[in-house]
């Protein structure tokens, strides 16, 4: 049953590095090797290579300056840096901490330490689609309340969440408010000041350059703890030699999302859509997870009624077809997903859900292929599962 | 991750299906866990002479149940009795740690089927007397 086929629509657990990435990357191995720390010449080539990414990685996001833009080694310890920093430096102000439900481990176990150490954490709920409760954030949102986390759109249900009118609400306390967008920057459009977003969390892989690489936006004024202490690189908030290719190559990839973004989501939806379609439509108790429009281009998220999805997955992967789950069994832990138990899903709903992450290489055709698979696989494995009502087995 | 031999019982599981006559049936697990197990027993001369299983789970469940079915028929109940989760994680090449738990389902609904078969039989004498 073993294929030489393969197609890769696990995007969201990692992406493939862009070619021209690469290419811009490869310089600054082999001739800039400089530290930008130093004074001579070397040293203000990578200088000069490290701020002209952080000029890039501004006007991707809107940043009022460049200076707002901190290197870090990818999104958990953007997360970490984000809410620990701002926790600790403004704890004269309020120790009330709150996010969602469905937010990034890197997020959810950050507020969860920090419940060690004298702060208090709200985990907001969210609704069916996946959307942040406003009514709960307002509620919620005290005077002591001095940090908001939400995630821009989490990875594993697509939902997009209005960043407007929760920045809004958060503004109406004075809090700060934290936002993760590893998984929707370079997809879709992000605008911090518009959004009035205080702090951002990106992340270079989502965007198809090289992993270990992210950056924080911090706006201008707001202050935070470092994580890191020592030579003071990144305006002391970042300390360590600062790791240039990938930095650089960051900046290549952020500098083509943004070029491409429009066409390329417009090319992605397409896909996403003919997709959910293809994988819904003929069989029967076969759902949606997440919003059907207000969710990012590359997500789809299904789930399939009496069966479970690492099963689902071991025999798309014997056809060459990665995806992933949220079944508890292809994970660390026994437990579910908990962004799916979140949106209100049963644990056995959890367990039979699939996600599929399109990304630029995706094709038409492999969505057609991935769409003749799944009839058969859902056929057979309700043949084996006792939950299966009778009259679908006939 | 998974062996072979585990693969191969996930892609062709043997006795598959269900007994509507069976002498015995036990059911373990819970779908809330993500693994839900039923074994169904035929026995002839104190000998399983049939058994079959329907599984909701992971793919390790899948391939365990298939293997206790493989491991226990022709058996008699009492060494059928002895079976144990090791020895059906041995006789698939091993399991991944955190799947040991599912191979510890398919020991149990093997139990669980001859209890229900030594119950039934019990309640038949009772009947009879």
């Amino acid at each position: 049953m073993s294929t030489a086929r393969r197609v890769y629509m696990d995007h969201a657990a990692g992406k493939p590095v862009d070619l021209r990435v690469v290419e811009a990357m490869l310089p600054h191995m082999k001739t800039f090797y400089g530290n930008p720390s130093s004074l001579h010449q070397f040293g203000q080539e990578a200088r000069k290579a490290l701020e002209d990414v952080r000029t890039k990685i501004a006007e991707l996001i809107n940043a009022e300056r460049k200076e707002s833009i901190i290197f870090t080694s990818g999104a958990t310890e953007s997360n970490n840096m984000a809410i620990k920093g701002v926790a600790n430096r403004n704890k004269d102000h309020g120790t009330r901490i709150i996010t969602s439900s469905i937010e990034h481990m890197s997020v959810v176990n950050t507020c969860k330490f920090l419940t060690t150490k004298g702060f208090e954490a709200v985990f907001l709920p969210v609704d069916n689609y996946g959307f942040v409760k406003l009514e709960s954030l307002e509620k919620e949102l005290t005077d002591k309340t001095v940090l908001v986390s939400i995630v821009y759109a989490n990875g594993e249900i697509g939902t997009i969440q209005p960043m407007k009118e929760i920045s809004k609400i958060v503004h109406s306390k004075n809090a700060y408010l934290h936002v993760d967008a590893t998984a929707a920057c370079g997809e879709v459009p992000i605008n911090v000041k518009e959004e009035g977003i205080d702090l951002l969390t990106v992340s270079s892989n989502n965007m198809y350059g090289p992993k270990g690489i992210g950056a924080l936006y911090i706006k201008e004024g707001i202050r935070i703890e470092p994580l890191l202490h020592g030579g003071g690189q990144e305006r002391g908030l970042r300390s360590g030699t600062e790791n240039l290719p990938s930095i650089v190559g960051f900046g290549r990839a952020a500098e083509i999302a943004k070029k491409e973004m429009q066409s390329e989501s417009g090319k992605l939806v397409r896909l996403r859509d003919r997709l959910i379609d293809g994988l819904l439509r003929p069989i029967p108790y076969s759902f949606l997870n997440g919003h059907p429009t207000k969710r990012l281009p590359d997500n789809v998220s299904v789930r399939y009624s009496f069966i479970e999805g690492e099963s689902m997955l071991l025999s798309l992967d014997m056809m060459g077809v990665a995806a992933s789950s949220g079944s508890a069994c292809t994970a660390k832990t026994l437990e579910p997903s908990h962004a799916l138990l979140a949106i209100g899903l049963k644990h056995e709903e959890a367990h039979g859900s699939l996600m599929f992450t399109l990304g630029r290489q995706n094709t038409e055709e492999e969505v057609d292929y991935v769409v003749s698979l799944m009839p058969s696989i859902v056929k057979r494995l309700r043949a084996i599962s006792p939950l299966t009502p009778k009259e679908l087995n006939e | 991750m998974y062996t072979e031999k585990v693969m191969e019982h996930f892609k062709n599981p043997r006795n598959m299906g269900e007994i509507p006559d069976a002498d015995g049936v036990g059911t373990v697990g819970n779908p809330v866990c993500g693994d839900l197990m039923t074994i169904y027993v035929k026995v002839k001369d104190n000998r399983l002479e049939d058994i079959k299983f329907k599984t909701f789970g992971c793919g390790s469940a899948i391939a365990t149940s298939s293997m206790i079915t493989e491991l226990a028929k022709g058996k008699t109940l009492e060494e059928a009795m002895k079976i144990t989760r090791a020895n059906v994680a041995d006789e698939l090449g091993g399991l991944p740690p955190v799947k040991m738990h599912c191979s510890n389902l398919a020991a149990d609904a093997l139990h669980a089927a001859i209890e229900d078969y030594y119950k039934k039989r019990k309640a038949a004498e009772e009947l009879k007397k």
